[in-house]
This record gives structure tokens, C-alpha cells and sequence, in this order.
């Protein structure tokens, strides 16, 4: 059962898309978008976009995973053909994109399709596709600029590599300007028309986050009400300040010591801080680090499961309000089935021998367990008057957590790769 | 697929092997959840709320709903233990009155998982069967019976219980070919109890049990005869005994068999008779051209029998009667086959034969009998090359040929992936099986199933390539030609027109590959 399975996901796709009712938010923002171009009866709206989706999802996402998986394995040369395709798999099945793009209805999958490409071109060491295609992702949706920092760091550490620095600096900027006046070129006839797109594209009247995301804005906001204490202005300042340390030293790492998985656990690193210290943060946003996290999954395939699960777990209010509540336990109980297939080819508690039972563990385990009963109280259990939002606040509270505790586990594991920097306090076992 | 697990493989990691193929297929499953469901959904709710709210008397002659109950008892029975769980989630499901066309998230999500779990006695079914298999030969079965997208679109979309009434059939074939023939039989009378449809492989059942079982001299064979008989007895007792009780009986009886119905249903199921009805206009036709006066047939096909007119124009007219006879002539060499030799191992073969006939020769077929046949002759498509390459164009042929029954849009990619993911997992499957030396390379695995290395194997038995032929490989394009017809130029060309004609090139062209399987299968019997 090799690569054809791959083919599984796209009926997979077509499920979540075709049989559950959309969201109004968003397919109605999207369908509007559409209709200043097109008109069309009410009722074929809902099959035409959710083919459209899925049409893009085929075009663009489909053939990045396939160009990625070429230049991941031509790189690191080993895997049998069985992981290839289970790993095939497990970026495709990734449920919280299937759920958000087919199910909530977005178009997630073509930004992260091209930005998936642009690894890929990395990897293949094709660095000026690579960022044509980044910035092409980048104008889909500015949401790709979670990866911004990993691919600038790398790509300045490689060129610093060379023999001409400058001139490999100064080649990249050329492609990234080419790139942006190619896409703007409509906007770029008067200084307003460009301001404006701008303006729209970064809100920022809206306020430092909005419901409950798993961030640090959010968790802290139980203990210290930014909203109330300071103006936007300088919690704006203080978001990207934060930011910026935080996925600081992943930078680093890639300035000085350049090297393919470096680059992804940059990915992963650079898009986990954004998340969780970024200006107006959604819980959709979760699916940036989760790319980079299926593109690592063979490495380390323990965290990676609790890392899925955390991140789904995050979904799950927004999950219960579009009544996916369906698709997500289906999607959840199919992961946990791809897993552990029968043969347990790909769990590899066997190679790595079994890991101590230590305190990390069973805390996690019952943070897991924990988990699971919020999904059921969050179901069906009504919340105290006072607290409304209590268990919204627990899961949020619960993910950011552990997010944390991934965003130490990546940064750590990054820095051990170029083994000779020695990190100086950043110590922290592995798990 | 890398036969990493021995043979000696012991049963609870079989076990956790296949419920791992239910869970995934029960996942894909749920998700189809919200699909379309047809009025046999309706039918179904309506029998659940018949059985619990009405005493068993009215059961068959209540007239509440236009879905009145025409299974046998045994199947009544089963809605009204489902009707205990379903009064519990929702009462309204169960309400004879209120309840009729009830649609409710809560009916919808009941019903649906009752298929997904009664699907685990098809599990267990097929885990009987294929227990002792070899891993690749029982992996392929799997792959074929759990996760046919046929019984995906049949029962879970379209709606009906096909799962478990095959998994007994499924079980009783396992105990026939342990040897354990009074298991078999009391599970095929258990089977006719639940659903008499399946009573075509009553003549099977009775020659193979008479000819394998009552042996031993006069004295002991008969015994054996009477203890089957017994049995036998004993099931239908317990079916039909309340309504016999009730003097019921002959309204069951008519309930059970509705003979106002036509020669074929509205949708013709590609058998036997579409032909003779093609046979029939067209030579109408010539022989109007020729100036002769045929007059026009004023009964239909699809209505009832209308006192003696037969919808017919020049061909002679068609009664379940001669229906019948021409099954059962079908079915006459392989019955003397049987008879002469009565060995356990093919006893799947014979069953689906004569599946086959009766889904070619009977009287008012739905296509969804195809499953009856296609399902049970997968336990002989692993046995050798031939029989999975016949197997490969039949569960294509007849899966497509349920595509009409999912007509909306929006199920329409559903249906055509979970065919093309099939066949290409049933490629895979057999090529793993049948291959000379490694399973296929990785290239391969990306490109579609309209492949095949130039010289196909000829020999039977296990060794060779699993290849298509060159009919094989037109055929497979023809259906890819059929569907684009029906979906895209005959709207753009024709309009409006001739609605009913891509369904009939559907049947037509299914019908060819059932004729030719059936054909195929006899060769096959006889050569045995």
C-alpha cells in the first residue's frame, strides 16, 4: 500500500468539503470576493467554491508535497519507500488544514502550497525559485510572512557562505522586488492605490487578539489585562519586539550554520513564534507551524503526534461553533489510525528504545488525558455565569503550553545541529 | 507490499490487522455521513418505527406509509431491536405518524452508524474466511470486500444493510469450506430469513449440502437428511411461526414477493433483459422499415403486468414464470457439477455464479444485486491469476454501474475517487500478489491504472504478472468514453433531450462486461 494512498486524501478532501455546511464568516467573505467578479444562483455557490478549493488544493498544494518529498529524500537519501508515502500521507492528511480549508472554508492550501514549493526549491538548493515562489505565497496571503525570518536567515547565512556575498545578497533582492512589482503592477500607478492595499492588508484597529487564541497574549490576559493597561500603539511595539526575540535565536542559528534541516526546524521555529507572540493572531494561524512540523514528522514522530493533537485541540471551539464537530472526530480517529498502521513500520518506539517512564512523561500523558475530558465537558457541560468563557480559557491555556514547551523542545533541537555552537543556556533536555 | 509478517502470524494480531481496515473504512465512513441518502433511508426509519410502536400482528398489514415491510420476518426483528437504541436517542424516530419523513440530524446520524456497526459481522465474516489464508491473499481480500466502494455507495450513501446480510452469507460460505455443513445451512436458512433475495442460491445450497452431507449409505444419509432438514425447519419456524400463529401467512407471503412490479426496474440494471429489449425495438424498427405493421406495445417495463398485453412488440412477452425457468436453467450445469463432485473449495464460486444467473435472467433486478455476486467472488478472485484479473473489469463494471444511483453533483467526485482509489489499491493488491519477482516500483505507483507491460500471462494458477489485456484496457477506456458522454457531451450536444439514454448506455455497456463474467464463470466451473 504505497504511494496510491496518497490518492486516499484526495477523497478525503472531497468528504470534509462536500458534505458539511460552510461557515458564514468566511464563505461569505470569500464568495463576495468572487461575486464583484461573478454571478451566479445561490445554490450552485456552495458546490462551485468548495470545487474550487479543491481544485486549488490539487493544482497547487498536491504537486509542492510531491516536489518537497523529491528534495527531502534526495538530501537525506535513506528511507524506505513505506515511510516515503506514509510521510506523503501525513502532510497531506494534515486535519487541521483538511478542516479549515475544506470544512470552515478558506484558501489556506495555495499560500501554503507555494511557501511548501519554495522549501522544496530551498532543499533542491534552487535559491532564487525559491524566492519567487516565497514571494508569490507572501502576496496569496500575508500570513506567510510566519516563515519570513527562516528564509531570510538562511538564505543570508548561505550567501554569506560564498565567495561573493554581495553580489548573491543583492541577486535575491532583485528577484523578491522583481516579484512584488509583478504582482502589485496593477496597484503601483499612484502612491494611494498602494497605501490603501496596505492599510487593508494589516489590520490593526482591531486590537492585540480577538477570542481565544493558545498565544501568549491571550493566556497572559488572564493575569495581566493588556487591552486595559496600554494603548495599541505600544502593545504593537511590545507584540513585535517580542516577536522578534523570540524567533531571534533560530536566526542565529541559521546565519552562522546554514544547513537543510536547520532550515526547517527554522521554519518551524520562526512560524511558532509569531504565533505566539503576534499582533491579532487567529486559531487558524496554528496550521503555519503545523507545515513545518509534517515536513519534519519522520524525525521525530512522538512529539509531532502531540503536537497535531494540541494544535487540533486549539480548533476545537471554532471547530464546535461551524457544527464540524463530525469531520473532526473522523479526521482525529484517521490519524491515529495512519499512526499505527498494522506492521508498525513507522512507529519507532522500537529504534529509539523505550523511553524512560520520567516526571515529563506522565505529566504529559495526563495533560493528554486532560485534554480529552475538556473535549467532552466543553460539549456538554454548560460553563459557570460568571466565567462564560471558562473553558475556552482552559484549552487555551492547556495548548499554549504545551506550544511552549514545543517552541524550547524545536529551538534546542536546532541548535544541537550545528554542534559546534554551543548554546549557552539553552540546556533543556530533550524529551 | 513487503510480507515483513510470517505466516504463522497468530490470530489477535490478524485480528488487530483487520478492525485497523474497519477503522479506516468506519472514518472514511463517518465523514460520509451528511452525503445523500435516498428514500430506502426513509423506508428503513419507517420500519423501525412500525416495529416498535405496532404489535407484531399489524407488521405486515399496517398502511401507514407507501414503504410497507416486504423483508421476512427475521429482518423485522432486527429493526426492532434497533428500535430500542433508536427510541433512546430520539422517540420521534419511532413514531409511526410523526416520525414519517422525519429527517432530523439525530435519525440521519442513528441510522448511519447502525450500518457502520453492523458492518462488523461482515468483518467477521470475512475474517473467518480468510483466517488462514497466506498475509498477501487475505491483505487483497481485504482490501476488496472491506473497503469495495460498491458497498460504500450502496450502503452507506444510498442506504440499506447489505453489510451484514453479506457477512452471513459470507460466514455461512466460511463454514461450508471448513467443512462444517450444518453451520452453513443453518446460516443460509437464517440468511433467507432476513432477506429472501438471496434464496437464488437455494438450489446450490441444497445439491451441494444433499450430495457432501446426507453421505454414508441410505440409512445414515437420510438421517443427516432429516437433521438438516430440522434445522432448516427450525429457523423458518422461528421466523415465520408468530405470523403463522397470527394467520397472517399469506399476507406476508404477498407482502414478501410483489408481483405487480415490472420486467425491469426504472433504472434497468444491466442484465440480460436489456439486451432482449434492445433485441426487441430495434428489430421493431427494421421490420416497420420493411413495411410490416407492428403495432406498439402499450404496457411499459418498468409498470406492472397489464392482464395479457405485453410491453413487447415482436419478441415473445416475458413472465417471472419463464424468468424463473431460464435461472434455473442457468444455473443446471453447475448444479451437475455439484452433484457429481461436491468438493468444499469451490464452494464460493458456485455461490456467486449463481448470484450471476440470477441477476442476469431475474424478474425485476436492481442493479444493487450486483453486490450479491461481486462480493462472495472475491474470496476465489485471490486464488489465481485469472480469476483476479476477471475480478478487476467485474468490480469495475459493476461499481460503475451504480453511479446513477448517486445522482447529485456533489457526490459525484465522492463516487469517482473511491472507484479510481479501488481499482488502483486492487492493482496494487494483486500485482503484490502476482508478480515474478518484486512488487512495482515507485514510478509506477503515481501513474494511473491504464498501464500494463506488453505481453499478458496466459498460464492459471499463482505465477505471472497481474496484467490487462487489450480487451481488458478497452474496456476500462470505454467506460472513461461512457461517462464523459453522459456527463458532459450529451448535455452539450443533445440538451434536454433523450434524458433517459446515458443511463441506458450505462446499462448497456455494465451489461456487456456482467454478460461476459457470467460467461466466464461457467467456463470456469466446468473446466474445474
Amino acid at each position: 500500500m504505497f504511494g496510491l494512498l496518497v490518492r486516499w486524501t484526495v477523497s478525503l478532501h472531497s468528504y470534509s468539503g462536500a458534505g458539511n455546511p460552510p461557515k458564514f464568516g468566511d464563505y461569505e467573505a470569500q464568495r463576495h470576493w468572487m461575486e464583484i467578479t461573478v454571478n451566479l444562483p445561490a445554490q450552485d455557490w456552495k458546490l462551485l467554491m468548495r470545487f474550487t478549493v479543491l481544485s486549488s488544493d490539487l493544482l497547487i498544494f498536491f504537486p509542492s508535497v510531491l516536489y518537497f518529498i523529491h528534495a527531502y529524500y534526495d538530501v537525506h537519501s535513506r528511507g524506505r519507500k513505506a515511510d516515503v508515502a506514509w510521510h506523503i500521507l501525513l502532510i497531506l492528511i494534515n486535519p487541521c488544514l483538511v478542516l479549515i480549508d475544506h470544512g470552515h472554508f478558506q484558501y489556506n492550501c495555495i499560500s501554503l502550497g507555494l511557501a511548501l514549493a519554495a522549501v522544496a526549491a530551498i532543499l533542491s538548493q534552487r535559491d532564487l525559485l525559491a524566492c519567487v515562489l516565497f514571494c508569490l505565497s507572501l502576496n496569496h496571503k500575508q500570513m506567510s510572512t510566519y516563515f519570513a525570518p527562516a528564509f531570510f536567515s538562511h538564505l543570508l547565512g548561505k550567501c554569506l557562505r560564498r565567495k561573493h556575498p554581495l553580489l548573491e545578497i543583492s541577486k535575491l533582492g532583485l528577484v523578491v522586488l522583481g516579484t512584488f512589482a509583478m504582482v502589485w503592477w496593477p496597484y503601483l500607478h499612484s502612491r494611494d492605490a498602494a497605501l490603501q492595499v496596505l492599510s487593508r492588508l494589516a489590520p490593526f484597529e482591531r486590537g492585540i487578539y480577538e477570542d481565544y487564541v493558545a498565544n501568549f497574549w491571550c493566556t497572559s490576559s488572564v493575569l495581566i489585562k493588556w487591552k486595559r493597561l496600554f494603548p495599541t500603539q505600544s502593545l504593537r511595539l511590545f507584540s513585535m519586539v517580542a516577536t522578534i526575540l523570540a524567533c531571534l535565536p533560530s536566526m542565529i542559528q541559521q546565519i552562522l550554520a546554514p544547513s537543510s534541516k536547520g532550515f526547517l526546524y527554522g521554519l518551524l521555529n520562526s512560524s511558532l513564534s509569531f504565533y505566539l507572540f503576534s499582533f491579532q493572531v487567529h486559531e487558524k494561524s496554528i496550521l503555519l507551524p503545523l507545515l513545518p512540523a509534517t515536513l519534519l514528522a519522520m524525525e521525530w514522530p512522538r512529539p509531532f503526534k502531540l503536537l497535531t493533537h494540541y494544535a487540533l485541540f486549539s480548533m476545537f471551539p471554532l471547530v464546535c461553533r461551524d457544527n464540524l464537530i463530525l469531520p473532526y472526530i473522523a479526521l482525529y480517529a484517521l490519524c491515529i489510525f495512519l499512526y499505527h498502521p498494522p506492521g508498525g513500520r513507522w512507529d519507532d518506539s522500537k529504534r529509539q528504545g523505550s523511553t524512560p517512564l520520567s516526571l515529563v512523561s506522565v505529566l504529559l500523558t495526563l495533560a493528554y488525558l486532560g485534554s480529552l475530558v475538556l473535549h467532552i465537558v466543553y460539549l456538554t457541560v454548560r460553563p459557570p455565569e460568571r466565567y462564560p468563557f471558562l473553558f475556552e480559557a482552559l484549552i487555551m491555556l492547556l495548548s499554549f503550553s504545551h506550544f511552549v514547551l514545543f517552541a524550547f523542545h524545536t529551538n534546542t533541537k536546532q541548535w544541537m545541529l550545528s554542534g559546534h555552537l554551543i548554546g549557552s543556556d539553552k540546556g533543556k533536555k530533550q524529551h | 507490499m513487503a510480507s515483513r509478517q510470517s505466516m504463522l502470524q497468530n490470530h489477535p494480531e490478524i485480528c488487530r490487522h483487520l478492525l485497523w481496515f474497519f477503522g479506516v473504512a468506519a472514518c472514511v465512513k463517518l465523514l460520509l455521513i451528511p452525503s445523500y441518502h435516498s428514500t430506502d433511508f426513509e423506508v428503513h426509519r419507517h420500519w423501525l418505527a412500525l416495529t416498535r410502536s405496532l404489535p407484531l400482528s399489524q407488521w405486515y398489514s399496517d398502511e401507514t406509509s407507501p414503504w410497507t415491510l416486504d423483508y421476512p420476518p427475521f429482518f423485522a426483528y432486527f429493526e426492532y431491536f434497533l428500535s430500542f437504541f433508536a427510541r433512546l436517542v430520539d422517540p420521534q424516530i419511532v413514531d409511526v405518524h410523526q416520525g414519517l419523513n422525519y429527517e432530523a440530524d439525530t435519525v440521519v446520524y442513528f441510522q448511519r452508524i447502525s450500518v457502520i456497526v453492523s458492518d462488523l459481522c461482515l468483518v467477521y465474516g470475512i475474517y473467518r474466511l480468510t483466517r488462514k489464508l497466506e498475509a498477501k491473499k487475505r491483505v487483497a481480500m481485504w482490501i476488496l470486500v472491506i473497503w469495495s466502494p460498491a458497498l460504500v455507495i450502496v450502503d452507506h450513501m444510498h442506504f440499506q444493510y447489505n453489510g451484514f446480510l453479506l457477512g452471513l452469507l459470507m460466514l455461512s460460505i466460511s463454514y461450508l469450506q471448513d467443512g462444517r455443513d450444518v453451520m452453513g445451512g443453518f446460516l443460509f436458512a437464517v440468511l433467507l430469513c432476513f432477506k429472501h433475495l438471496f434464496a437464488v442460491a437455494g438450489p446450490v445450497y441444497f445439491v451441494y449440502l444433499l450430495r457432501h452431507y446426507c453421505r454414508g449409505g441410505l440409512l445414515k444419509g437420510l438421517g443427516r437428511l432429516a437433521a438438516m432438514g430440522t434445522v432448516v425447519v427450525a429457523v423458518f419456524a422461528a421466523a415465520f411461526g408468530p405470523f403463522f400463529y397470527h394467520g397472517q401467512i399469506q399476507q406476508v407471503i404477498s407482502r414478501m414477493f410483489p408481483f405487480g412490479r415490472g420486467l425491469c426496474h426504472a433504472y434497468w440494471a444491466p442484465n440480460f433483459w436489456v439486451f432482449y429489449i434492445i433485441l426487441d425495438k430495434g428489430l421493431a424498427f427494421l421490420l416497420k422499415k420493411f413495411g410490416i405493421d407492428i403495432p406498439t406495445p402499450a404496457a411499459s417495463f418498468t409498470g406492472g403486468l397489464v392482464g395479457d398485453s405485453s410491453p413487447f412488440a415482436v419478441l415473445p412477452q416475458v413472465t417471472p414464470l419463464s424468468t424463473l425457468i431460464m435461472v434455473l436453467l442457468a444455473l443446471s450445469p453447475c448444479l451437475v457439477k455439484i452433484w457429481k463432485n461436491p468438493h468444499p473449495g469451490s464452494v464460493a464460486r458456485w455461490i456467486s455464479y449463481a448470484y450471476t444467473c440470477g441477476f442476469l435472467f431475474g424478474w425485476h433486478v436492481h442493479e444493487k444485486a450486483s453486490l450479491h455476486f461481486v462480493i462472495p467472488l472475491a474470496i476465489v478472485a485471490v486464488q489465481s491469476l485469472e480469476d483476479a484479473q476477471h475480478y478487476f473489469l467485474l468490480s469495475i463494471a459493476t461499481c460503475y454501474s451504480l453511479f446513477p444511483l448517486l445522482y447529485e453533483a456533489q457526490e459525484y467526485p465522492i463516487k469517482v475517487v473511491l472507484l479510481l482509489l479501488h481499482s488502483m489499491l486492487m492493482w496494487f493488491g494483486f500485482s503484490a500478489k502476482f508478480s515474478k519477482v518484486k512488487p512495482p516500483t515507485i514510478s509506477d505507483n503515481k501513474k494511473t491504472r491504464k498501464k500494463g507491460s506488453s505481453s499478458s500471462s496466459s498460464r492459471s494458477g499463482e505465477e505471472g504478472e497481474f496484467v490487462i489485456g487489450w480487451g481488458g484496457k478497452c474496456y476500462i477506456i470505454g467506460i472513461v468514453i461512457v461517462e464523459t458522454w453522459g456527463q458532459l457531451l450529451h448535455p452539450y450536444f443533445l440538451g434536454d433531450k433523450l434524458p433517459f439514454a446515458p443511463l441506458l448506455l450505462i446499462s448497456i455497456y455494465c451489461g456487456v462486461e456482467v454478460v461476459y463474467s457470467w460467461v466466464w464463470q461457467l467456463k470456469r466451473i466446468m473446466a474445474d
